[in-house]
């Protein structure tokens, strides 16, 4: 995919003209946000829960590596095959691989945002092997030739209209504007895709140490037989998704749905561990699970290892106004709202993504509704001081900063400043009380008006005794 | 080469080597205990009513449930909801006590036993267990039950005895771990109502890629 973040001003201001897009972005907000807080409420130890879960995932960081051997060992005593990938690189051609070795001539996926990550469709294409999206989001996405734009309702950016129109083109059948009938259609046509693929990729939402099994977790239905119907089946996941136990995956499993869709349990959950026993009737001959790093064995021991306690629930996202308002396109790569503004910079580099973490209203819901309890705004904080530190963040913002850095060490200098500029905004504002013009602040006085200091300085008050 | 790295960094980020024996052991006696972490108290009732939440849950989540005194009165109920359907075909699982039944209620609907396949219109299964506080079905790959059934097929008829209705995942972890010798199947389907997506407009609509019905013979013994 290609990388759009720097461009995420641009993108923004786009954003919030679509009327398209606004319709659908208010689809979410009606629907995810309202659907956790019924799902919290019927379960009176979810706070109790959120915090045994953060506790696991720091117990799960600090012994990676060992619960990671024994994964890979417990697959292997299955029948399974274990490929570590340090970059996306080595992830694609991992599966390129696998694929090759096994003659293949299409594949069918499960909805995998590592597979995203590591730009996987592409890379099949590229060398001969059709790749078919099976999730019905992701399937649409790729008639489109789109990307997600959102961690788990991958084509929430689109409207009824804009599917229609799609399965029109791609699908030659009457249009129809029924969501069921177009759904029909979709599983109509999957049908026959599932049959014929020589090899399923899936992703994993966590795998168990103590047995060697991956987990998926779908509605739909499609992960199943993507995994069950070929012969052979990859999963693509990444290091941080380990858990010791199935009592521990449970943990997470209870917090998962309801964080994610506020549904009390998401229909499929289903574990795969190694490929076909002897007697089976199906189920696939060969399993492959590539653990892809890309960037995060260098979170651990940072400030950022708490990033990687994240379950992929995408309920920061769904609770986050920015997202809400600019949809997940305007980030410009794979993972959007504030998860997205904390690990992108790591994946692609923060001379390409500083101004996601920038993208905040430090309003705090993020942190308030993550399930493992990751300090989103702080973690943002972070890049922002890295960013600002590398010298990369734009100029206004540094001379603003270490102007505001020089007074601050000069305490008389700086009431002096602040007293006269509070002075001089009253007197800007006029009778109205609000400025709607303020030199050095265009981008916040273009779309909203300041209200002028009311009176004295803080500190003025605080010195009175105003406390 | 990939691995030696990232095991590496692991390990730099860690402040530490290779674990050494004592590194090891919180996580080692951790995968030994395999201990619970904390069960909501919905999951904790007696016997009786967690065959109630199970019942309720599951309804919630779109399963049709039909209540049977015995495992042999499942062809009867099989063949009263196919015909009612318009269904002509069952395809079985070829679990023992699915076979042992006398299916001749059945009448004109064809029988047959094998894997599932594209076009089936109904399917029969057993299940391992069912799991009371989301009202969760539990199913395995083995032998005699092939995995395609329970999603290739529009309508997926699973038989569930009451008396393996347990209250937390928990429970069904340790059941599993003793009935295979703590090697897990190749599949195991945690299923919870019919399939489903929002994927278009975040409008639910039921029947995605798996069964557009779920049918649970709850057989109260
Ligand atoms: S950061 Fe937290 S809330 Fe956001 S997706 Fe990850 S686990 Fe969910």
């Amino acid at each position: 995919m290609q990388i759009k973040s720097p461009e995420f001003k641009e993108n923004a201001r786009i954003a919030l003209q679509d009327v398209g897009l606004q319709k659908a972005l208010g689809n979410l907000k009606a629907g995810f946000p309202v659907k956790r807080a019924a799902a919290v409420e019927r379960m009176p130890e979810f706070e109790d829960l959120r915090d045994q879960a953060r506790d696991l995932k720091n117990h799960i960081l600090e012994n990676l590596d060992i619960y990671l051997e024994q994964f890979e060992s417990k697959v292997v005593e299955n029948g399974g095959h274990v490929h570590w990938a340090r970059t996306s690189e080595d992830a694609c051609k991992t599966i390129l691989d696998i694929c090759q070795q096994v003659g293949a001539k299409t594949v069918t996926k499960g909805k995998s945002m590592v597979s995203e990550e590591v730009n996987l469709n592409e890379y099949l294409e590229k060398n001969g092997i059709e790749p078919v999206e099976t999730d019905l989001g992701e399937y649409i996405l790729q008639l489109r030739e789109d990307h997600p734009s959102h961690i788990i309702a991958p084509a929430i950016h689109l409207n009824l209209e804009d599917v229609s129109e799609a399965f029109h083109k791609h699908h030659h059948r009457p249009k129809s504007d029924d969501p069921a009938v177009l759904m029909q259609e979709a599983r109509e046509m999957l049908r026959k895709k599932f049959v014929a693929a020589d090899v399923g990729i899936t992703g994993a939402n966590f795998c168990v140490a103590e047995t060697g099994s991956t987990i998926i977790v779908t509605n739909e239905g499609n992960g199943d037989l993507t995994q069950t119907l070929p012969k052979t089946h990859i999963v693509i996941t990444s290091i941080e998704k380990v858990v010791p136990t199935l009592e521990d995956m449970t943990l997470f499993q209870r917090l998962l749905a309801r964080s994610a869709t506020g549904q009390e349990f998401t229909v499929y959950n289903t574990l795969s561990t190694g490929p076909r026993r002897e007697g089976d009737q199906d189920g696939p001959e060969n399993f492959h699970v590539v653990l892809v790093d890309n960037g995060r064995s260098e979170m651990v021991g940072t400030e950022l290892q708490d990033m990687l306690r994240c379950i992929r629930c995408s309920a920061c996202m769904n609770h986050c106004p920015v997202y809400g308002a600019v949809g997940g396109h305007s980030y410009g790569w794979v993972y959007p709202g504030p998860m997205g503004s904390v690990l992108t910079p790591q994946m692609i580099g923060i001379e390409n993504a500083g101004l996601l973490p920038n993208a905040s209203t430090f309003c705090g819901k993020c942190e308030s509704v993550c399930p493992v309890r990751i300090p989103l705004p702080k973690l943002m904080r972070h890049w922002r001081e890295n960013e600002f530190e590398k010298h990369l963040s734009p100029k206004a913002v540094r001379y603003g900063i270490s102007g505001w850095g020089f007074f601050a060490k000069r305490p008389a200098l700086y009431r002096w400043v602040s007293r006269s500029s509070a002075w001089f905004m009253k007197k800007m504002a006029g009778k109205k009380g609000r400025i709607n013009k303020l030199p050095l602040a265009g981008g916040w006085t273009d779309w909203r008006d300041m209200p002028a200091p009311e009176g004295q300085t803080f500190m003025d008050q605080w010195k009175q005794g105003k406390r | 080469m990939s691995k030696a790295e990232i095991l590496g960094n692991i390990r730099r980020g860690l402040g530490r080597g290779e674990p050494n024996a004592t590194q090891r052991a919180a996580a080692e006696s951790r995968l030994a205990a395999k201990d619970n972490n904390l069960i909501p108290k919905r999951a904790l009732l007696p016997q009786a009513e967690q065959v109630q939440l199970f019942k309720d849950m599951a309804i919630e989540a779109a399963a049709e449930i039909i209540e049977l005194a015995s495992i042999a009165e499942v062809p009867m109920a099989a063949s009263e909801w196919l015909h009612k359907a318009n269904i002509q075909e069952l395809i079985t699982a070829s679990s023992p006590e699915l076979k042992a039944l006398d299916w001749s209620a059945l009448g004109d609907i064809q029988l047959s036993e094998r894997v599932g396949q594209v076009g089936d219109m109904a399917s029969i299964t057993s299940s391992f267990a069912g799991i009371a506080e989301t009202g969760t079905l539990m199913l395995h790959s083995s032998s005699d039950s092939p995995t395609t059934l329970n999603f290739l097929p529009d309508v997926h008829m699973v038989v569930l005895h009451a008396s393996t209705i347990v209250g937390p995942y928990e429970d069904a972890w340790k059941q599993l771990r003793t009935a295979h010798n703590g090697v897990m199947p190749r599949t195991v389907n945690m299923i919870t109502g019919p399939s489903r997506s929002a994927d278009i407009e975040q409008k639910l609509q039921m029947g995605a890629h798996g069964p557009r019905t779920l049918v649970i013979l709850l057989i109260n013994d």
